[in-house]
């Protein structure tokens, strides 16, 4: 039981996300109105991807030093939960988008460059399928993993920071900083991206367990 | 140095063995010319946008069909020998110069043929010029990587498109974004920053390969 705590702790900071994200009484800016409420379901959604992406590509890396198969399971399952939580965080993004900006798929750099970051780990998912012999596709899929892992860092921090976007946070709307957001909001961010990344890592591990009992006459 | 050596070796091999051929050469030019051809017949005279997105489109198809043959064409056992003779850094760098050096020369052919058969909207040539060879050199270093990530796949050229297309996406609207200031009088704002952020993907994209290939040829 001690070791099960997180995942207790993940339904109840979830339940709480949930509950208190949509009741708590919220700052309304402008045409914003209450879409606000977004930021406890879109900005958790890529602060899970981020964390299932980078075990992913450190498991990669740890294949690539000792060959071991297991690392690339762990890898591959980090990489398939991870592009699941970008695709929620693109489409509530998308949402969101459709009414604040006016459209659902917008030529807004931010919007364009995480898809062309997911495009590239589905491309991941096209190249493991792709080979059958299993160790040359853990050993291609780790180098592109960490080639995928290094464009995604340019594309959804750096570029995004040096163009003008509509995105909350970018130049001159308000975003994410102390003094352009509410207490009330942080109060339930907080616990949000906690609980998201949580259960996150929890899907991880379950797949991670349904991959070794799929592939059990490998490990022994 | 013994590793420069080797690696103005390979490269020396390569072209040799282009020079014998001519085939990868002339196909591409085939390649490049039909395709602006038929450019040409579906809209005659581009504006200056078009012309600019249509140009970078033809690039990046010449250069997945010059760089995909890099690969493909050396055969299992020749590899398996080079890799007994030479490490596999020397082998990659002398790859990716040889593609630079094919890639150079296919942007200028892409580059000609495009303004006999598109017209001329270009305001800075040799602005145009430079952009181009840049362009060629990123494409040409992002697609070496991918071929070679392809070669071990079962030398599946289907898979280079699907890896690379994603990949060079930010790369050729980058690209494309600079080349822009060759065809409008007025000064682009953010221009260095642009070129910084290119020169920053080539140098990651040298690092990676350089680090990562070595792993990628043990089999």
């Amino acid at each position: 039981m001690a070791k099960h705590w997180w995942k207790a702790l993940a339904v109840l900071l979830l339940l709480y996300t949930i509950i208190a994200g949509f009741l708590v009484k919220i700052p309304v800016i402008e045409n914003n109105e209450q879409s606000t409420r977004n930021l406890f379901f879109h900005v958790p959604m890529w602060i899970s991807m981020y964390t299932l992406f980078t075990i992913s590509v450190v498991n990669s890396i740890l294949y690539l030093g000792k060959y071991d198969l297991r690392k690339d399971i762990l890898a591959s399952c980090a990489a398939n939960v991870g592009v699941l939580f970008g695709v929620m965080g693109f489409v509530t993004g998308s949402v969101w988008a459709t009414y604040t900006w006016g459209g659902t798929l917008t030529s807004d750099p931010k919007q364009i460059s995480t898809a062309v970051a997911l495009l590239i780990y589905l491309a991941y998912l096209v190249l493991r399928m792709s080979v059958t012999d299993i160790d040359k596709r853990a050993r291609v899929s780790a180098i592109y993993n960490i080639f995928a892992f290094a464009l995604l860092i340019p594309l959804t921090y750096i570029i995004p920071r040096m163009v003008d976007s509509l995105h909350p946070g970018s130049a001159t709307s308000p975003g994410f900083r102390g003094k352009d957001t509410s207490g009330t909001l942080m109060m339930v961010f907080y616990p949000a991206f906690t609980g998201w990344t949580l259960l996150g890592v929890w899907i991880y591990t379950l797949r991670v367990r349904y991959k070794r009992l799929e592939l059990k006459n490998i490990f022994k | 140095m013994p590793v420069i050596h080797q690696t103005l070796t390979l490269v020396k091999k390569d072209l040799v063995l282009e020079l014998r051929q001519k085939y990868a050469f002339y196909g591409i030019l085939l390649y490049i010319i039909s395709t602006v051809f038929v450019i040409n017949m579906m809209m005659g005279q581009p504006e200056e946008k078009v012309w600019n997105a249509l140009f970078w489109v033809v690039q990046l198809f010449v250069s997945v069909n010059a760089i995909a043959k890099s690969f493909i064409q050396e055969s299992r056992g020749r590899l398996l020998y080079f890799y007994s003779l030479v490490h596999p850094r020397c082998f990659i760098a002398a790859k990716l110069l040889y593609n630079i050096l094919l890639m150079g020369l296919m942007s200028v052919i892409a580059l000609v043929s495009c303004i006999i058969f598109l017209g001329n909207p270009i305001i800075n040539i040799g602005y145009f010029t430079g952009v181009v060879m840049l362009g060629g050199l990123s494409l040409s270093l992002l697609f070496t990587m991918l071929a070679a990530i392809a070669a071990q796949a079962n030398q599946n050229a289907a898979l280079m498109a699907i890896m690379g297309f994603p990949i060079m996406m930010p790369l050729l609207m980058l690209l494309a974004n600079i080349a822009r200031s060759a065809f409008v009088p007025v000064l682009q704002p953010g221009l260095p920053n642009m070129f910084l952020l290119l020169a920053g993907m080539d140098v990651l994209i040298i690092g990676l390969a350089m680090i990562l290939f070595p792993f990628l040829w043990k089999d």
